[in-house]
């Protein structure tokens, strides 16, 4: 998208970031889709068994997490709009925002756990928390990871790694961060909410 | 060359080939037992043609990451290796405790060679891959360690690339893997597992790492395209790989005890493994056709293309066919599994070492950068005859694996026994063995490129 304000960055019509990032993120969201695929199917045959366990999840705190995410790639949003007006130190300080906001879902996410665990309940209770407890620790350890990213790229950013003309890195960590963000948003609603 | 260290890849080399043409000599005889059973017999039990043709593989292979390892990390760190003298040491000890382990092997029943090697102080032996004795896997765990110092401690006093970070992790994780060969619980299902936490998590882990900074490495040197393109598709590829084949490990717990829940894990990340796979392929041509040169070595080059797209078959589509559940439920442990097995190793890692063999070994025999026209057309021969006759092994036991489980598994009542089956699919075991001598063919034919003299190829604009 061309903007014309934008006297910064040579726009393309390719992705923003890293064109490696983005083979990466069809990967990953390949590996979502089958998970997701598969969920549906296995749930398909355990209707009863799903809805009865999906009622156990905290919905609170899945909502706290979805705003949590979705706020966290709003940061992200503003920190690369701040790159491209060549503003590093702005740049540098909505993505240890968007990082902090990482680290909260980890916490709400590990207290979810925590109660589980506590009730003695694990991946081979039933089929249903198999799904719960796979797909969203799969999810969790891919927070981590955008964090780690996300990390990197403000440490950077803070370094005056970054400037309005050349800030690839700050866009592929993005692409990727919001790649979490949205697996999530169709994660949340799939596991906690439909039925 | 630019290190007179990176010589001491040589001898590994040498010795990879040499252990090489052994395994493929076992897997003929072996081959030839599957149809005349008692073939050799007692000399040569087809147990231990076995445990010969799958062990000489392992360690021909060691040698040969090990050689490659020797060979471009002076390169890559620019530097001198630490030690050369320790690499050439850590040469003979392996180099004898191997040989050793294979006359104990033939030479006396693997009971008693249990006994002599003091097995039951420290049981390790006995089981399927890991039959080394105990004091041949101590040797194994010194000369890795010595290995990995040697190799650290060059890539820390040089330059640090993308290559030979991602081999030093690969290097790392192969060592300490293997240390769960030691592990032996009482349990069976205990013990299956975490024998899977050595053969799994090396091939389908971190042997992949080594594997993709060997290609990386090689690409960066043939087609002159820029090292930090190649290495941002060697980071996504082995994060993939990790992605999926840490969790695929999944695929082999299906039946052996373990939880219900690995029937999904193991189905979902293992039917994803390809995918590492795929992207090499479309990286190495993609390279290829970026090229900035025309490297004289023609010969590595199709290597590297041939290891791209037959790791994908073999170990990415190969695995792909018997991988999830309700499909091995009636594949697992039949020829299926066996046509895989031959095709993956071949197209990953036997092809990865003749890759790195065939590009570092003109110029450590005094070449300037290839070997004559005559030697590389006579090499790529050797080429198309191993992969074309590793195709063909392929199907045949694939055809064999499909009758296989027809007959023996999916009949009901009518199902026959497992030796009235070999029986009725024997036409694709000869026609399996015929494949193997073309291989062996194929493979003469590799020894003799290297003798083949001639101008050197130069260099075409």
């Amino acid at each position: 998208m061309m903007n014309p304000n934008s006297h910064t960055t040579p726009t393309t019509n390719s992705p923003p970031g890293d064109l490696a990032i983005w083979v990466f993120i069809l990967a990953e969201l390949a590996v979502f889709g089958v998970l997701f695929a598969v969920y549906a199917f296995a749930r398909r045959y355990n209707l009863e068994l799903f809805d009865l366990h999906q009622q156990h999840l905290n919905r609170t705190a899945g909502l706290v997490n979805t705003v949590t995410l979705i706020t966290s790639s709003y940061f992200v949003v503003r920190a690369v709009a701040a790159i491209k007006e060549g503003d590093a130190k702005r740049c540098g300080r909505w993505l240890w925002s968007a990082n902090a906001l990482g680290l909260l879902f980890i916490l709400v996410k590990g207290v979810e756990y925590q109660h589980h665990f506590s009730q003695g309940i694990g991946l081979s209770t039933n089929l249903f928390y198999t799904f719960y407890i796979g797909m969203t620790f799969f999810h969790f350890m891919h927070v981590l990871m955008g964090m780690v990213i996300l990390f990197v790229v403000a440490h950077k950013a803070g370094r005056g790694g970054y400037t309005a003309s050349e800030h690839t890195g700050v866009e592929t960590g993005a692409s990727y961060w919001h790649m979490v963000d949205l697996v999530w948003i169709i994660l949340f609603p799939l596991v906690y909410v439909m039925h | 060359m630019q290190y007179q260290s990176q010589m001491v890849a040589k001898p590994y080399f040498i010795a990879a080939i040499g252990l090489f043409i052994g395994q493929i000599i076992f897997g003929l005889i072996m081959g030839w037992q599957y149809v005349v059973g008692d073939f050799l017999f007692p000399e040569i039990p087809f147990n231990v043609a076995r445990m010969v043709h799958t062990n000489l593989l392992i360690v021909w292979l060691l040698f040969g990451f090990m050689g490659a390892s020797y060979y471009l990390v002076p390169e890559e760190s620019e530097t001198e290796l630490y030690s050369p003298k320790l690499a050439l040491a850590l040469f003979w000890i392996f180099l004898v405790a191997g040989a050793l382990t294979i006359v104990g092997y033939l030479a006396v029943p693997y009971a008693t060679l249990a006994q002599v090697t003091g097995n039951e102080l420290l049981p390790t032996m006995g089981r399927e891959f890991l039959e080394q004795p105990t004091i041949t896997k101590i040797g194994i765990v010194i000369v890795a360690l010595g290995f990995l110092f040697n190799i650290a401690m060059t890539v820390l006093k040089g330059r640090k690339t993308t290559v030979s970070l991602v081999l030093l992790i690969g290097l790392t994780g192969l060592a300490l893997l293997f240390l769960f060969s030691f592990y032996n619980p009482h349990n069976l299902v205990l013990d299956k597992m975490f024998w899977w936490y050595v053969v799994h998590l090396w091939v389908e882990g971190v042997w992949e790492l080594i594997l993709g900074a060997i290609l990386a490495f090689v690409l960066i040197k043939t087609t002159g395209v820029d090292r930090e393109v190649i290495e941002k598709w060697l980071y996504v590829i082995i994060a993939m790989t990790l992605i999926t084949g840490i969790l695929g490990t999944g695929h082999h717990f299906y039946w052996i005890g373990t939880p219900e829940y690995w029937q999904i894990i193991g189905s979902v990340f293992s039917a994803l493994e390809p995918i590492p796979f795929f992207m090499m392929t479309v990286f190495a041509f993609n390279m290829v056709n970026q090229r900035r040169r025309e490297h004289p070595n023609k010969a590595a080059v199709l290597w590297a293309l041939g290891t791209a797209v037959m790791a994908f078959l073999g170990a990415g589509v190969w695995g792909f066919l018997h991988t999830l559940s309700p499909v091995n439920y009636y594949t697992h442990g039949s020829q299926i599994t066996a046509a895989h097995g031959h095709m993956a190793f071949y197209g990953a890692y036997v092809m990865i070492v003749l890759t790195i063999i065939s590009y570092a070994m003109p110029m450590m025999r005094g070449r300037a950068a290839a070997n004559s026209e005559k030697a590389q057309v006579m090499e790529m021969w050797s080429f198309w005859l191993m992969t074309v006759a590793m195709v063909f092994i392929t199907l045949f036991l694939t055809a064999a694996g499909i009758l296989q489980i027809y007959m023996q598994r999916m009949g009901g009542d009518a199902a026959q026994p497992f030796m009235v089956v070999q029986e009725n699919i024997a036409l694709f075991y000869w026609l399996r063995e015929g494949a193997g001598f073309v291989f062996l063919t194929g493979l003469i034919l590799y020894v003799v490129s290297f003798f083949v003299g001639g101008e050197e190829r130069k260099e075409t604009a």
